[in-house]
């Protein structure tokens, strides 16, 4: 059942990635751009999925790590822009990331549920608050124009975003589906139980929030270099936050594939109903709550037929 | 002078903070939830007056009126719409029927605002006060508007006080936040505890809502700042503690006030939340919390 599953889930991703490598021979420079912001939300939603799916952390907060990427990326390289190339500026931002995933992760290991949400929580608020009181070195609300573009072709924008998912999507399921993958599991089903059987829960979940940390700043800092300004709406606000956990729910948890099939689904979906102005987020979030209500495993949940309970 | 002002102003502003978080309280301390869309809720009760006196040109006290139903409307809403059909569920593992919980009132709390925002527009709206005019108070030229907030604030938790203390409902409440199986032992249905509360829920929301219409204004913005500052206040003061909620309340209410007034009002909300990171480190239980 379980092998069956997993070769299913292979394939869904096989034709996923088949579906995108063949969309720039014939899709125009508009489409291509709305796809490549899905990749990188892509990506923000299976590292969101490695961490609630797997580790079973609540983290309200995903916009603290990207907007720690996205903005270290950016300043770097507002501040220093001709002497250092970009791709120190997108190193650095994960890099930053993932010590913010380190911080985060202390209280994890002490609190539970909705106490550690919330320091996710108000972990976003004080990165929001930090961009809008530092303005003169982020731009504050405005925004920050970074000077240089990873590319100004759409295709290879396209090319870049769409490797860059397949990767990290590639890293993340396998190691999701590894004997360290395994223990997390288990370590957020029953820490104590875990703990009890000689796993180092803690050192697991630590691992955990970086390797999600990572994956989190690097996709920010490259979308980063793809717009060409870095603002509090696109990378910080709670907004983003919750429709990366909305489409890592969507798509169906605990598969990293789900998470990437989600976030496109959302991104497309919004586009699709921009026509109908106000509405479209309306439609969208009810859409959503329709699947968590009557579909509670997500899209690929669904395509495994109802009620076939937890994976 | 400007110590008096701090403490006027300080002091409504409190008390609204109070009512707003203690039925987002109440309703964790007795069922468990966290409801995501209470900062909805709130902006729906003050859109429902504001639209009653616009509208259909009825008077202030009947506008608030209409604005505490439609709080109570949505609050048993989201609990059938959402909360109770996830808590039913079987196909939901128990383990994480609260992240379902938390995602489902958070979308219902996106539908309801985007909802307003459709019909009312995204415009900053303040409720027309029920008193008005300014009184000097303590050297300190105040609007009484801001008297009014503070008295009906706590005479809303004075009367939940009676209501959880002194009535037999009440105290089933109660008793179903401290061992909810003994409560069914004794033969009271749950499913009626849990509609008394969010009934309750619904007219503190409502009521903190309308007031804050008044006071400060409301828009489909404030949606998510109400609910983060409820948020806080609640795990600041303990989880499912009302009076650790109302000390919570105060605490952050003059932090803000002070920074407001002393500082720049650009910074308001930042020592409130340092604070919180503080005390999530040190005290992750929150300053009363019972575990």
């Amino acid at each position: 059942m379980q092998a069956t599953f997993a070769s299913r889930l292979f394939w869904v991703a096989v034709a996923v990635l088949a579906a995108g490598a063949v969309v720039p021979s014939f899709a125009s420079g508009y489409v291509l751009g709305l796809l490549t912001v899905a990749f990188y939300t892509a990506v923000f939603a299976m590292s969101w999925d490695l961490l609630f799916g797997f580790a079973g952390e609540v983290n309200f907060g995903p916009t603290f790590l990207i907007g720690l990427g996205a903005y270290t990326a950016g300043i770097l390289d507002a501040r220093f822009s001709p002497g250092l190339s970009l791709w120190v500026c997108v190193a650095a931002g994960a890099a930053a990331a993932v010590v913010g995933g380190v911080l985060l992760a202390l209280p994890a290991l002490r609190l539970r549920g909705p106490y550690f949400g919330l320091t996710t929580l108000v972990a976003v608020l004080m990165l929001q608050n930090f961009v809008v009181v530092f303005a003169g070195l982020t731009g504050g609300e405005i925004g920050l124009a970074v000077p240089d573009v990873m590319s100004i072709s759409a295709s290879t924008n396209y090319w870049i975003a769409f490797g860059f998912m397949a990767l990290s999507g590639a890293i993340l399921y396998w190691l999701s589906r590894s004997p360290i993958g395994l223990i997390l599991q288990a370590s957020g089903q029953d820490a104590v139980q875990a703990g009890a059987l000689g796993f180092n829960v803690a050192k697991h979940k630590l691992a955990a929030f970086i390797v999600s940390a990572f994956f989190s700043g690097l996709a920010g800092a490259l979308m980063v270099f793809y717009m060409g300004t870095a603002s509090v709406g696109t990378f910080v606000d709670l907004s983003v936050g919750v429709q990366v956990i909305i489409a890592a729910v969507l798509g169906g948890r605990r598969t990293v594939v789900g998470a990437a099939i989600g976030a496109i689904f959302l991104i497309g979906m919004g586009e699709l109903l921009r026509p109908l102005g106000e509405l479209a987020t309306l439609i969208v979030s009810v859409l959503a709550l329709l699947v968590i209500m009557f579909f509670p495993d997500g899209f690929l949940g669904m395509l495994r037929g109802r009620g076939a309970g937890r994976g | 002078m400007i110590f008096w002002q701090i403490l006027v102003d300080g002091f409504a502003i409190s008390a609204l903070y109070a009512l707003g978080a203690t039925g987002f309280t109440l309703i964790f301390g007795v069922s468990g939830v966290l409801n995501l869309s209470h900062g909805a809720i709130m902006v729906a009760a003050a859109v429902g007056a504001w639209a009653a006196a616009g509208e259909l040109h009825v008077g202030p006290y009947a506008a608030a009126l209409i604005g505490i139903a439609v709080g109570m409307l949505l609050a048993f809403a989201t609990y059938f719409i959402t909360v109770r059909p996830i808590q039913r569920s079987g196909r939901i593992a128990e383990s994480e029927k609260e992240i379902f919980i938390l995602t489902a009132t958070l979308l219902w709390g996106i539908i309801v605002q985007e909802t307003i925002a459709y019909l009312f527009t995204n415009n900053a709206k303040t409720v027309l006060p029920i008193v008005d005019g300014t009184v000097m108070f303590l050297g300190v030229r105040t609007p009484t508007n801001e008297f009014f907030t503070a008295a009906v604030c706590w005479l809303a938790i004075g009367a939940l006080w009676l209501l959880v203390n002194k009535t037999q409902r009440g105290k089933a409440v109660l008793a179903a936040s401290m061992n909810p199986r003994g409560v069914t032992l004794l033969g009271i249905e749950l499913s009626g505890i849990y509609l008394t509360v969010w009934a309750v829920y619904g007219l503190l929301a409502g009521i903190a809502g309308i007031l804050l219409g008044m006071f400060l204004g409301v828009s489909s913005y404030s949606v998510g700042p109400l609910t983060a500052s409820a948020f806080s206040i609640v795990v600041l003061g303990g989880l499912g503690s009302v009076s650790g909620s109302l000390i919570a309340a105060y605490v952050v209410g003059y932090l803000e006030t002070l920074t407001a007034y002393l500082i720049s009002p650009a910074y308001r909300t930042i020592p409130a939340l340092l604070l919180l990171v503080v005390v999530m480190y040190v005290r992750p239980q929150g300053l009363f919390g019972r575990r």
